[in-house]
């Protein structure tokens, strides 16, 4: 092919890589677009400090899904966060051979199991042996999922901290506890934040786990072993159902949902910015 | 920071006991799950029992009588409710003694979405044949010699049926059953069954939702579903070869015959009923609740209330046109109300 | 996310001491608390992980005496006669992603190379940013706006033009529904794009810079030069990167279950109501009455896990050949 003509492909498929990227985020725009369209005229007070009304009367809020939704990321992030911590220190510390490597392993193998799978486990080890629904139960399947994620990037956020660091301390005496306790994980600890909120961001919008652990409630929840309201739940309840009132309170729901996820991705990215340098 | 470090745990905390309500004092939360089909009244009668008793809550997940009944049988919820009564075999399966205790009258209704929303009638046979995909088209002759003022396109037929274990489909089945002799034997009856054409949604909300949406469907979803979402309810023609239309008084109708017979444990079938003015389609809906109830607090929290539901609380089903209680009835299951005990002692005392 | 933003930068030698570095005399409480933790937390992932296969496992086994390896091939899904044939749901799954993977894959692949090698620096960090926010949207806000915008754009535009011009085909025949496979397909392409971007792109960054100007060197153009230096080399890479948006799309769930028409039977057709893996255990479980509808159900859920497992677990080792390992934090 003459040199005219070579360059004329690479222009042509430059363009239609272009396009293709172009296609590519053109979802993302269409699907705010809608949201932002159809939820904002159904955003006012009411619904954020309201309980549901009965059904099929018009009104009433989501207050205890979002509260709801509010506890069990946070029970979550109780039961999973020191777990992640600490197995990631393993991770990046460790000296053995086999165990790290196992432990990678089955971690990176529980990211990529669908979140269904963690909601059966909950039922059968939490709701069953508990008889009841609860946010514990809800909570305990969040963590599932959170642990792998906090783990993978605690590991590598304490890979990053530099070695110096370490010996400095260990040369001025300190026991190896103190080391990684006060000098490692807090040099790490922006990353290891910026790990949570994207865990956090991740499980915020989970609703197949939640389907038979939580339940969902209609009322504030009166304990954290009682069933409770999750703001994806309530936006599944009220999507497929036929009433217009509820319609609207879904995509409103949807655009709180997506807001909140946005706020903790954006953060974030933001929060490593400064520290790396990324290409 | 690191100094304050424990900052953080005690947030998280906080976010994860988000504190009791301000407003009330903590309140009994009696969890409840099962039929779609009365989930309005029951929503009703719940918000409006909070004025009753403001010391407890009563949350109910309509989650389809299937999950009514599996939850209650683990003993994950404190009462189940279910439109589709319980088998032997599942009762068996139950650790202890479960009462069905009926509630409301209702109407399952065929409903469908047509340009100009005609009013068409129906027989169990052409609903039937509809079902087992052996009439396809809206405008095929059998709907037509029903229905011949009516504008029928030349349109597929899109049959929706429920995907989830729901007591309307066994009032619809069971009705099926008794018309259509295919049908009994061919498919049968249960709370999920299955269905040889047609889209699965999700609870009479998901049923009413897909044919709202999508043109030229047909489904069956409980009266109040099809009315408050303004969609039509056909009219059938009954075991007396008059049409009739889904009301009260036609539900009420539909009673009638079981009522002089109501066997003790209520679990009775209306479909097909006699009768000139009853509907085919109706049933009783029921609670699902153990005799022996393990709490005593939540087991007399649920003994008022149920006392409630079939007195006071049958001023409310009307506006939503489910059928209140016939009389007769209503004596029967004060009866078997005061029956529900707690370690052997009746929880009931006298009202 | 973040941590993938890290790829490629030299990463500091491990923190790892050299044996013996501190003696086991000065090891105080302190310490050995310390490592009790941290082991403690090692294996309660381990336990985790273990007992959910248990679990699953468990649960399962009645099904799998009562089906035998009949359990995948047949079809039949009869709750009231106690016959459970999982294939209806193998296939929806199957077909659903593989639909996924079709439309995604010419795009995700499209927009990586743009994004790696093609664009302008200064387009790259907004167009990136903008597909990792698609990969937080929630599923079940996909499904939201599947149900009401997707869905009607089919059943009134896409799919009578479908049948119109290519009728004749098996796949495109009958009626219009809206809903159905080719819905949850274009569904799960919009959700696992930027999945297989986002890790394309690295596999494409992580490419040594010496092959691209080795082949600039020769004089090769742009496209040229992606084509044969970076492609090639991350190929296995990127095939990689295709699998890891395969197990996203097999797993997922409430989205599909909001679009497919829950419709347990094998059909052709692209325009007909199906069922998947995922979403016959979000509609069915919390009401299945008897043992063995449970027992079905688990092991439904068992053969998803192994499934996404299995697909996952080669993604990976396939993205760490060109890349390296140590890529934490995604799914």
């Amino acid at each position: 092919m003459s040199p005219g003509g070579r360059r004329l492909v690479s222009t042509s498929v430059s363009a239609l890589t272009c396009g293709a990227a172009g296609l590519v985020v053109c979802p993302l725009l269409l699907i705010s677009g809608f949201l932002l369209y159809q939820g904002v005229s159904a955003i006012n007070v009411d619904f954020f400090l309201h309980l549901p009304k009965p059904v099929g009367e018009v009104g009433g809020g989501v207050a205890n899904a979002i509260v709801g939704s509010l506890i069990m990321i946070g029970l979550a992030v109780l039961i999973g966060l020191p777990v992640g911590i600490l197995g990631g220190v393993y991770l990046a510390e460790s000296r053995d051979r086999r165990l790290p490597w196992v432990l990678r392993f089955v971690a990176d193998v529980m990211n990529g199991v669908p979140s269904i799978v963690f909601g059966i486990f909950a039922y059968t080890v939490v709701v069953l042996p508990m008889r009841r629904f609860s946010a514990l139960a809800g909570g305990f399947a969040l963590g599932l999922i959170l642990i792998p994620i906090v783990l993978r990037t605690s590991e590598e956020m304490v890979r990053l901290v530099p070695s110096a660091l370490r010996e400095a301390g260990l040369g001025l005496g300190l026991p190896e506890w103190k080391v990684s306790l006060r000098i490692v994980i807090p040099a790490a600890r922006a990353g290891i934040i910026t790990g949570v909120m994207v865990a956090v961001a991740r499980i915020a919008g989970e609703t197949a786990p939640l389907l038979f652990t939580a339940l969902g409630n209609r009322f504030w929840h009166q304990g954290l072993d009682q069933p409770i309201a999750a703001l994806p739940l309530q936006i599944y309840a009220y999507a497929i159902a036929p009433y217009d009132d509820w319609h609207r309170q879904a995509w409103a729901g949807a655009l709180v949902l997506i807001t909140l996820v946005f706020l903790a991705s954006l953060a974030a990215r933001l929060a490593t910015r400064g520290r790396i340098v990324a290409r | 920071m690191t100094k304050r470090w424990w900052i953080v745990p005690i947030l998280l905390t906080a976010m994860a006991t988000l504190g009791r309500p301000v407003a009330a004092d903590a309140q009994m939360l009696m969890n409840g799950a099962g039929a779609t089909f009365p989930y309005p009244i029951y929503s009703k009668w719940f918000e409006e029992y909070i004025k009753v008793d403001p010391e407890v809550r009563f949350n109910y997940q309509s989650i389809g009588s299937g999950g009514g009944i599996r939850q209650i049988t683990e003993r994950t919820v404190d009462f189940g409710a279910s439109d589709g009564p319980m088998t032997d075999e599942q009762l068996k399966k139950a650790p202890a003694e479960l009462l069905h205790i009926p509630t409301v009258m209702g109407a399952v209704v065929a409903t469908y979405n047509l340009p100009g929303n005609p009013q068409l009638v129906f027989t169990g046979e052409v609903l039937a044949d509809i079902f087992l995909g052996k009439i396809t088209k809206w405008n095929d002759a059998r709907i037509k010699a029903l229905n011949p003022s009516a504008a029928l396109p030349d349109q597929t037929i899109v049959v929706v049926h429920r995907s989830d274990g729901s007591g309307t489909t066994y009032i619809w089945v069971d009705y099926l059953c008794k018309i259509s002799p295919e049908w009994e034997k061919e498919i049968g009856r249960g709370t999920s069954v299955k269905w040889p054409v047609g889209l699965g949604g999700k609870g009479n909300e998901g049923v009413a939702g897909q044919v709202k949406n999508a043109p030229g469907s047909l489904g069956y979803v409980e009266l109040a579903y099809a009315i408050t979402n303004k969609l039509p309810a056909a009219r059938i023609k009954n075991q007396a070869g008059k049409l009739v239309e889904p009301t009260i008084e036609s539900t009420t109708a539909a009673a009638a015959g079981a009522v002089k017979s109501m066997p003790d444990d209520f679990r009775v079938s209306l479909t097909n009923a006699p009768g000139a003015d009853a509907y085919p389609i109706a049933s009783f809906t029921w609670l699902l609740v153990y005799k022996d109830q393990p709490n005593e607090a939540k087991g007399k929290a649920l003994v008022k209330f149920l006392w409630w539901a079939i007195h006071d609380g049958q001023r409310h089903p009307a506006a939503l046109l489910y059928a209140p209680l016939p009389a007769p009835v209503v004596k029967q299951i004060e009866a078997k109300i005061k029956q529900i005990t707690f370690s052997g002692k009746p929880l009931l005392a006298a009202q | 996310m973040a941590a993938d933003s890290l790829a490629g930068v030299g990463t500091a030698d491990g923190l790892a001491l050299p044996p013996r570095a501190v003696s086991r005399s000065r090891r105080g409480v302190g310490d050995r608390v310390y490592r009790g933790l941290i082991l403690a937390s090692v294996w309660l992932v381990l336990a985790l992980a273990g007992g959910l296969l248990l679990a699953l496992g468990w649960e399962s086994w009645a099904a799998i005496r009562a089906f035998g390896l009949r359990f995948l091939i047949t079809s039949h899904w009869d709750p009231v006669a106690g016959e459970f044939g999982a294939l209806p749901f193998i296939y929806g799954t199957l077909v659903s992603s593989l639909l996924a993977l079709l439309i995604a894959v010419p795009l995700s692949l499209g927009a990586a190379i743009f994004l790696a090698e093609l664009a302008p620096s200064w387009v790259r960090p907004p167009v990136a940013f903008l597909i990792e926010m698609l990969a937080a949207v929630p599923s079940v806000v996909y499904g939201l706006w599947g149900i009401f915008v997707l869905v009607p754009w089919l059943r009134d535009w896409v799919q009578p033009a479908l049948a119109r011009t290519l009728g004749f085909l098996p796949l495109f025949q009958g009626p219009p529904y809206g809903i159905g496979m080719l819905a949850a397909g274009l569904i799960l392409a919009i959700m696992i794009v930027p999945y297989i971007t986002s890790v394309s792109r690295e596999v494409l960054l992580a490419v040594p810079g010496s092959q691209r100007e080795a082949a600039l060197g020769l004089g090769a153009t742009r496209w040229e030069t992606t084509r044969i230096a970076v492609l090639r080399y991350g190929r296995s890479g990127l095939i990689g990167a295709i699998l890891l948006g395969l197990g996203r799309a097999l797993g997922e769930t409430m989205a599909v279950t909001m679009v497919i028409g829950n419709r347990p039977e094998v059909a052709l057709s692209l325009f007909a109501p199906g069922y998947t893996m995922a979403s016959v255990l979000a509609n069915e479980f919390t009401e299945a009455t008897s043992d063995l509808y449970v027992s079905a159900l688990v092991e439904i859920g068992l053969l998803l896990l192994v499934v996404t497992v299995a697909v996952n677990g080669l993604a990976r080792l396939l993205v760490w050949s060109v890349g390296g390992p140590a890529r934490g934090g995604r799914a």
